[in-house]
């Protein structure tokens, strides 16, 4: 056994082990932290297999991604700190089979699908061709995904925001009704409303 | 390590992530499931792209794509976290059943 070998076994057993514990943790913060190792161990295995810009990329990405994650769950949860036992799962029987299945559905495409044996060359450098890619042949794509994350960024925003230009939010807006063109299920008072700044709690 | 071994760490993490999406109640969590699939992906790209694709770009520009793709999951999952809690002071699946209709 090599010495990639080895960093590959430990890294995907790594990579594996902390997914699993980041649904098995009392504490968000931590899940996020395993789930933060997960992807760090990734990165090493996508370095390991030479797709060097990538590997790196992911690092940084997914410190960032997973700061701001932990940041929401100490907001939103009422367990960020794991100091109670905490299982909140639905469904979990068929859950846990889906993935098992999922997971032996896959691995049978693995083992028994019949790839084509064709190595990147070992001469390939992966930076210098993926740039040459991104901004060349298939700047389409690239751009299109930056449209597309302009296009989330401004989305988030107006879903996110108290109050736009002309008002609240959710002024004028009505539930839907319980049958077409029937009262909605709740009336709260979108009736009684005559501007002003209402504190909503439902 | 060989692209079997490759995928088979990558079938575990999308297992493992579609377990959670489906099991979790939290959003936060439930977000965290899908983060793990799309772990998954990004893996067997790669693998494929470093063993059977004899390196083509194309295979790493699937991966940012997918790592595009988790971004904007973030983002707007968040951005639903905070709508959906504003109208319902509610962070559980649960809290939805009235937008079923």
């Amino acid at each position: 056994m090599s010495f990639v070998d080895l960093i590959f076994l430990i890294c995907g057993a790594i990579a594996i082990f902390s997914g699993w514990r980041v649904f098995c943790t009392d504490s968000m913060v931590r899940a996020s932290f395993f789930l933060l190792i997960s992807f760090i161990a990734v990165g090493v295995i996508m370095l390991l297999l030479g797709a060097v810009y990538l590997g790196v990329a992911l690092f940084f990405m997914m410190a960032v991604e997973m700061m701001v994650m932990a940041l929401f769950m100490v907001m939103f949860m009422m367990n960020p700190a794991g100091l109670n036992p905490m299982k909140m799962v639905h469904q979990d029987k068929f859950a846990a089979l889906a993935g098992v299945v999922a997971f032996f559905a896959l691995s049978a495409v693995a083992v028994f699908g019949d790839f084509p044996d064709q190595p990147r060359p070992s001469d390939l450098d992966p930076v210098v061709t993926l740039g040459k890619e991104l901004l060349g042949d298939s700047m389409l794509v690239f751009e299109s995904a930056g449209v597309t994350l302009l296009a989330t960024m401004i989305g988030v925003v107006a879903m996110s925001s108290h109050r736009g230009r002309y008002g609240d939010a959710n002024a004028g807006s009505r539930p839907p009704g319980l049958e077409p063109g029937g009262m909605p299920a709740f009336s709260g008072d979108q009736e009684g409303s005559s501007g002003g700044h209402h504190h909503h709690h439902h | 390590m060989s692209i079997i071994t490759v995928q088979i760490v990558a079938a575990a993490l999308i297992g493992i992530g579609l377990y959670g999406a489906l099991s979790q109640q939290s959003f936060v969590m439930l977000m965290m499931g899908l983060e793990l699939i799309l772990n998954g992906v990004m893996l067997a790209a790669v693998g494929f792209w470093a063993y059977s694709g004899t390196g083509i770009p194309e295979g790493q520009l699937l991966t940012i794509v997918v790592m595009a793709v988790m971004a904007i999951e973030m983002a707007l999952g968040f951005a639903l976290v905070v709508a959906v809690y504003r109208g319902k002071q509610a962070d559980m699946t649960e809290a939805l059943e009235g937008f079923k209709h």
